[in-house]
């Protein structure tokens, strides 16, 4: 079972949600988490725990190889998001642009676009008594995400295979990134809070995974806080609402210092078991 | 010289579109035919992903030597433009083309790079 953890909204509790569950899950199950949001991973910071596994992982773009070049400029017309020019005598790669799809490497009738390897990141795979952990961290300066989360869900199915949950905790948004983390997913967790800015971007995420045809539900975090739109929302829409976890200053001093919630916050182990219950009843 | 900007609209009465990219049209003015002509870049407006190098490479190929714009190019354009012979004039978004080609006469417009 591949559980995918999101938003629309940053800043909801998809990692308090991710690591909770992870590591209460990792209790009577297989269990590994994955920190998905390669931009800003933060679940281990949480979860800490030893380092078992690391690994470099490049991205492939082209690179132009001006003798056995034509300058015939038909890899300018391939390339959907225009990260080849043809200005004169010279072809210019723009690494920036190129999404790796290979195309133009491929497809030069004279082989001029050899693909190039380039690092683009790390995996780490850390041990926290039974919980695998993996956390995926995009080189500073790269904005390429979601080749990335691509490689760390393939560094999923080598390693975790055998495992009875995955549980990845994808970035915020419902961009590239955000799809290329819940499309591979058996179900998706959907963390909102019940404030205007929280269900605006919710409708976004429920957008999405209604498009990739993805079953989801809904949890509510900062219960008790804002107003009753979310709820009317979610009734209308006939979303199930998977848990609750309640707006507690004892929830923020724990997470603002790092800790477990689950063991200390009865509300928050509620929450947890309910959420496990569901996915029992889903297999 | 071939005088080249970034255009809201097709003839001399037009005014400079600020953006570099995604500019609606480049016109053209030969100095020495003392020809204005206008190239249509309104293609650009589906594209999602690389239009200041599409532009830039665009504005290559019409052969600009001087380029009079608004705003400038963004990153992925400079690189593109870094690697052409071309001056370009920034500030000029909102003039209109006549007064924006009479302040690059004067001397009067801001330049950037080459």
């Amino acid at each position: 079972m591949r559980l995918a953890i999101a938003s629309g909204k940053g800043g909801t509790g998809k990692t308090t949600l991710a690591v909770n569950l992870a590591l209460k899950a990792s209790g009577t199950m297989k269990t590994v988490l994955a920190d998905l949001d390669v931009e800003e991973p933060n679940g281990s910071i949480f979860i800490g725990g030893e380092t078992v596994d690391e690994k470099q992982v490049y991205r492939y773009t082209p690179a132009w190889n001006q003798k056995s070049c034509s300058l015939c400029g038909k890899c300018t017309s391939w390339c959907a998001y225009n990260a080849l020019i043809k200005l004169g005598e010279i072809i210019l790669v723009m690494p920036n642009l190129c999404h790796s799809c290979y195309a133009c490497s491929e497809l030069c009738p004279d082989g001029a676009l050899p693909m190039e390897a380039s690092p683009l990141g790390t995996i780490r795979h850390f041990s926290r008594g039974k919980l695998d952990f993996t956390e995926s961290k995009l080189n500073i300066g790269l904005e390429q995400a979601a080749p990335l989360i691509k490689q760390s869900l393939n560094y999923l199915d080598e390693n975790f295979k055998d495992h009875d949950l995955q549980i990845l905790d994808s970035p915020p948004g419902t961009a590239c990134s955000m799809m290329e983390a819940v499309r591979s997913a058996d179900y998706v967790i959907l963390v909102t809070e019940p404030t205007p800015f929280g269900l605006h971007d919710l409708k976004l995420a429920v957008e999405t995974v209604r498009q990739l045809e993805l079953p989801f539900a809904v949890v509510i975090n900062r219960d008790g806080i804002g107003n009753d739109e979310l709820d009317r929302y979610l009734k209308a829409e006939e979303i199930a609402v998977w848990a609750r976890i309640p707006h507690q200053r004892e929830i923020a001093e724990l997470y603002s210092r790092g800790e477990i919630l689950f063991d200390k916050v009865a509300a928050v182990d509620d929450a947890l078991s309910d959420i496990l219950q569901r996915l029992e009843g889903l297999s | 010289m071939i005088v080249g900007f970034t255009s809201t609209g097709e003839g001399w009465d037009a005014k400079i579109d600020p953006r570099f990219g995604r500019t609606e049209f480049i016109l053209i003015y030969d100095e020495e035919k003392d020809e204005l002509k206008a190239v249509d870049n309104r293609e650009v407006s589906d594209m999602a992903h690389g239009v200041g190098p599409k532009t830039a490479q665009k504005i290559h190929e019409l052969g600009v030597q001087v380029l009079i714009t608004g705003n400038g190019p963004g990153g992925n354009a400079a690189e593109v433009l870094k690697n052409m012979n071309v001056k370009i004039y920034i500030k000029a978004g909102g003039m209109g083309i006549r007064e924006a080609y009479g302040a690059y006469k004067a001397n009067k417009l801001e330049s950037i790079g080459g």
